[in-house]
């Protein structure tokens, strides 16, 4: 007798925990042979407002962590992806890889976060400045996270696009909320779990999965979201999520998604403000009429 | 309550030296509170019918200063414009704020005759001129610049207390002091102890500057800081808080022997002191920049500085002072040129 | 004991008084017209109208400006694409450098001339147009002159390329000053440049051009049309600019967002703000209360990262406030170019209005007003220093952006309080923190949502050190390294 397999029931990830979709709707997921793979959740405008929720709600804490320990949380989530890289694989097979595509794929996205993990207590070096003003001020710009950004990831790929599209903004010491890939969600939920069991702290990621032609106005026009990274192609989506920008002054940043696959400081950058500091310097020298 | 400052009788005077700052208010209780059996508290008797009652601060908790903010504000008052009838009349004030001043190993009687006949008469050729509000002496010329200047309001300032490095016993500081006021001096100069205030020993400099108070009896007592000698402004700060509580009327910068001697940037400290003192305790006190204060500009820009921090009612020789020697020549040749429009040779004004 | 009584107010107002001492306009010389910098030359507006640019000290008219339409815009920007693509772009940066030097050197040689004048447009006394906006637009060609031809060790890794042709629309409160933040960091870059100054103030922008003329700069790099909010929206519409930079109200620049939500147009905004200014028990408070003075009533309160909204701490607000009110009757409101002139004129009849609009709005609140006692001009456009005391977070007058002369202050006890207020404002441009604990310092600067902190010192500016805002107060930066970025890609 065939043992019965258990099928994964694919949820949402918000605020480190996995609820179904607040609205109960979903949709199926086929494979190849059109055999339904899951009901995926059809995120609403209410998942992402609670997701923003418990975006914010972790950043205070999120964005003072030293980049050293956000360095060693990133380089866990490494560990853990490697840990699961055959799920990963089969599950990328699922939906349409082939395995050497699919193996490249985990690989790389092992590779990227593990960069990423390098870069926390780096970028900071490479972006800051001691500016030497003309007056006796001390005077330095470093950059600083810019809040809690919402991303809509790439559409063709499963795992490498949203791993891409999370590290830099989370090296950053943002937080943020993203939207998988429509087409092929599961590896964004089995990723959550990946995230879910590497000290990453509840909030700080946040996996909706459903249609950007649903959400991408939400995610572009809610009045407590600072940036908005945008990772496909559709160019009516792009105008909308722009003019819907404007309520806030949110920051966008488009991007192909072979743009962001293979990393960048400068990616971190993009997300983040600079804040620059003044303070006098006295001016006491021997000998000389120092005041 | 009143009672006339002359009529006073200072206990004999205890040295006490304590190493915990901040426990001035307690430790003077037994010698200051001849008036007021109020504990932590000192009363002032600095007019003959008011007397007012407040509590001696922790001195190590006076207001810090920024030294970039404070040059900023001075940058700013050097800013001013001071023209036609506003720098004829602010050159006057200058005039008559100055303590003319010899303090030289090398003074003689006839040198002091000599300056205090110009500050009697500093340029006859001007008419509407002002006197200087005072010269500025060594004990041992008190008497000679006492009588040369009979019959005029100028004022005679001495020098005290083992002037100008203070380095002598309490005892001598404050035989040079009665010495000074028998002589005939209606004002003091004395010079703080800086090695005890450096030390921490805010106690000892209190007393010392309390002590030489009484032995003025009724001349007004400047107390010179060497703010030269300091270092810092919060130094400054701190001393022009102590020195004010422990009764000085007026507070100087310099001795004029340390460079650097007066500047903008620690006159307005002070001034800002006076101004603090004066909302805590509602007495008014003097102010005197003295040293490197040499061109007329110079002189209107800290008058700029007075008007400004605390305003018109210290406008007057009785509350600021320029301790200057070749100041009032520099005024002159400023005042003359005004009138005629013609700039001036130092040939043509009186050098004493 | 006998309670002390309350030691009169220290007296400001008779006594020794300054004469006049208005500086010389003898020197300046002012066209009766202004026509459109396009291409090198100086050429008509396409419609043939004109408006008034007047003294908002005298309200009489200075010159006629020309009004450029959507005609000439489009010939501007054709002119910047022709210098662009044969001269500029091509340049060696190490030219021009050298360029840009120039142009930084004859604005030194004629400071002077460009103080009155904008003194004159703008209102602003001369002591600040003469002692901060025109030496620093100086400095900020001298400074972004040197980075043309050292790109490349700007950002590590990359290669950094020009944009094309830079919009730039400035505002009146710092007329020159905001046209040098535009225009160096972007011909430094490679860019060419149309720039529009504010209607109310665009003659120094005007004589900027004929500097720009005479130095020899290669025709069409820089043009410079003027015209009120249609010539400006012409020039964000046009599809051949490349990028758009604008400094002004937080409400222009979300339409410009809107509009050019369609493009590729890269976009730079430095918006409004309503920045805090929080003053600890243990600050030095002197100088924290002349940083309040410059924070506030530097340039008529015309500075979009005025320190508007004060926080003082509880155990020291009466002694502040009291010492504010005091300094406050030593500033000398009346014509700006009167060297001693601390507070000059409003910019403009309208921007008056919507000052004592908010004034009104703060007395309806309930809000305790306080004016010093200073001397008015009969004519002109004034509005007298002010205060309001015991405001909350819940008042208009603490939440909306005056850009004027009035300062809200409310109390606060603990650190953790003053954080949450400060931060509680849709803008991020600025904030002042005055302490004199490191350590709280370092705190507060980390924790206040702002891209500019002053500690310890307010409204400091320099041409290395970067500006803009965070949230509602824009995006990009201007100023030292990081204000490059704006202007190239990568």
């Amino acid at each position: 007798m065939t043992r019965l397999d258990i099928l994964k029931t694919y949820k949402i990830y918000i605020g480190g925990q996995f609820p179904r979709t607040e609205s109960g709707r979903y949709y199926p997921l086929t494979g190849r042979n059109k055999e339904l793979l899951a009901n995926v959740c059809l995120s609403s405008r209410k998942d992402f407002r609670n997701a923003i929720v418990a975006a914010r709600t972790a950043f205070a804490g999120w964005s003072s962590r030293s980049g050293f320990n956000r360095g060693q949380i990133l380089y866990r989530i490494a560990e853990m992806l490697e840990g699961r890289k055959e799920q990963f694989i089969a599950e990328l097979m699922i939906q349409g890889s082939t395995p050497k595509a699919a193996s490249e794929e985990v690989s790389c996205s092992v590779d990227l976060l593990v960069y990423y993990a390098g870069w926390c207590d780096k970028y900071q070096a490479l972006f800051s400045s001691v500016n030497p003003v003309a007056s006796s001020h001390f005077n330095f710009s470093v950059p600083e996270a810019m809040g809690v950004v919402s991303i809509i990831s790439s559409e063709e790929s499963s795992l490498l696009g949203l791993v891409s599209s999370i590290a830099p903004v989370i090296t950053g010491g943002n937080t943020c909320v993203v939207l998988a890939s429509e087409s092929k969600p599961l590896c964004s939920v089995t990723f959550a779990e990946v995230l879910n069991s590497s000290d990453v702290p509840g909030g700080v990621v946040n996996i909706l999965t459903g249609k950007s032609s649903e959400l991408h106005q939400h995610f572009a026009s809610h009045m407590d979201v600072n940036a908005l990274n945008y990772h496909r192609e559709d160019k009516k989506e792009i105008t909308n999520i722009r003019e819907q920008a404007c309520l806030n002054v949110k920051r966008v940043f488009t991007h192909s998604a072979s743009d962001v696959t293979s990393g960048s400081p400068y990616l971190i950058l993009e997300n983040q403000e600079i804040k620059t500091t003044w303070h006098p310097v006295e001016q006491i020298g021997p000998g000389k009429a120092g005041y | 309550m009143t009672q006339d400052r002359k009529k006073i009788v200072f206990h004999h005077y205890e040295s006490t030296s304590f190493s915990e700052p901040g426990n001035a208010n307690k430790l003077f209780f037994p010698f200051y509170c001849l008036n007021s059996l109020v504990r932590n508290s000192f009363t002032f008797a600095y007019s003959t019918n008011q007397m007012t009652t407040f509590k001696i601060p922790d001195f190590t908790k006076s207001p810090t200063i920024d030294q970039v903010g404070i040059e900023e504000r001075v940058a700013r008052f050097n800013t001013r414009s001071i023209k036609k009838e506003s720098k004829v009349k602010g050159l006057k004030l200058i005039l008559n704020m100055i303590d003319l001043t010899t303090l030289e190993g090398k003074d003689t009687e006839g040198k002091v005759k000599q300056m205090c006949y110009k500050a009697m008469h500093l340029h006859d050729i001007l008419p509407d001129l002002p006197t200087v509000a005072a010269v500025c002496v060594y004990p041992p010329m008190v008497r000679a610049a006492k009588q040369a200047l009979l019959n005029s309001k100028v004022k005679v300032a001495s020098v005290a207390t083992a002037f100008p490095s203070g380095q002598s016993t309490r005892q001598v500081k404050l035989l040079d002091t009665r010495y000074a006021v028998e002589e005939g001096a209606d004002e003091i100069d004395m010079v703080i102890s800086r090695g005890e205030y450096l030390k921490g020993n805010y106690n000892f400099v209190f007393d010392e500057i309390a002590a030489v108070k009484q032995a003025c009896g009724p001349a007004r007592l400047k107390v010179i800081f060497e703010t030269g000698e300091l270092s810092t402004l919060d130094n400054i700060r701190r001393i022009s808080d102590l020195a004010m509580y422990a009764g000085a009327d007026f507070i100087k910068t310099s001795t004029g022997k340390i460079s650097p001697a007066a500047t903008m940037p620690v006159t307005l400290v002070m001034l800002e002191a006076i101004r603090d003192f004066y909302f805590t305790t509602g007495k008014m006190i003097g102010m005197k920049p003295a040293g490197g204060i040499s061109t007329a500009k110079s002189g209107l820009q800290y008058l700029v500085m007075l008007r400004e921090t605390l305003g018109n009612d210290w406008l007057s020789n009785e509350w600021f002072r320029f301790g200057a020697s070749s100041l009032a020549n520099d005024v002159l040749m400023q005042l003359v040129k005004e009138k005629t429009g013609v700039y001036q040779s130092k040939d043509y004004f009186s050098a004493d | 004991m006998k309670k002390n009584k309350t030691p009169k107010p220290l007296n400001f107002s008779t006594g020794w008084d300054y004469a006049p001492a208005p500086e010389s306009t003898d020197h300046i010389k002012l066209e009766k017209q202004y026509d459109l910098f396009i291409g090198g030359k100086f050429v008509k507006p396409s419609g043939g109208k004109y408006f008034d640019t007047i003294n908002p000290a005298t309200e009489k008219k200075l010159a006629s400006i020309a009004i450029a339409e959507t005609k000439d815009v489009d010939k501007a920007v054709q002119a910047a694409r022709k210098a662009y693509d044969t001269v500029w772009g091509k340049m060696p940066g190490a030219e021009r450098s050298k360029y840009i030097f120039r142009i930084a050197r004859m604005i030194q040689e004629r400071a002077r001339e460009f103080s009155v004048i904008e003194s004159m447009d703008g209102g602003k006394p001369i002591r600040e147009s003469r002692d901060i906006d025109i030496p620093l637009a100086a400095n900020h060609f001298f400074y972004y002159a040197g980075w043309a031809d050292k790109l490349n060790y700007a950002f590590p890794n990359r290669k950094p390329s020009s944009l094309g042709v830079a919009a730039q629309i400035i505002p009146w409160n710092f007329p020159l000053l905001m046209a040098a933040w535009k225009i160096a960091p972007a011909l430094a870059t490679g860019n060419t440049v149309v720039l529009k100054p504010a209607e109310t103030t665009p003659l120094t922008a005007l004589k900027l051009a004929e500097l720009i003329r005479d130095s020899g700069l290669p025709d069409g790099v820089v043009n410079i049309i003027t015209g009120a909010g249609n010539t400006g929206a012409a020039m964000v519409g046009h599809t051949g600019v490349d990028k758009i930079a604008f400094t002004g109200s937080t409400d222009v620049g979300k339409l410009i967002q809107k509009s050019i939500a369609g493009t590729n147009k890269k976009l730079t905004l430095e918006l409004g703000g309503k920045a805090a200014n929080i003053i600890f028990e243990d600050a030095p408070l002197d100088q924290a209360v002349e940083g309040i003075i410059n924070g506030i009533f530097f340039n008529q309160g015309h500075v979009c990262c005025a320190g508007s909204r004060l926080f003082i701490q509880e155990n020291v607000a009466d002694i502040v406030i009291r010492k504010l009110k005091q300094r406050m009757e030593t500033l000398i409101i009346g014509d700006p170019l009167d060297k001693n002139t601390d507070i000059g004129a409003i910019n403009s009849k309208e921007q008056l209005q919507t000052i004592l609009k908010y004034i009104q709005i703060g007395k309806n609140e309930g809000a305790d007003i306080y004016q010093s006692s200073c001397s008015m001009p009969a004519k002109g456009f004034f509005c007298k220093p002010t205060l309001f005391l015991n405001t909350s977070q819940s008042h208009r007058i603490v939440q909306e952006e005056i850009f004027g002369p009035v300062l809200t202050i409310q109390t606060f006890r603990t650190i953790e309080e003053v954080i949450e207020k400060a931060n509680n404002i849709p803008y991020g441009l600025s904030a002042g923190v005055w302490t004199d604990k490191g350590s709280k310092i370092f705190n507060l600067t980390s924790r206040l949502r702002a891209g500019v902190v002053w500690a310890n010192t307010y409204n400091k500016f320099d041409p290395t050190s970067p500006f803009g805002g965070y949230k509602e107060s824009g995006f990009g930066r201007e100023g030292g390294l990081h204000g490059l970025m704006p202007y190239l890609k990568f």
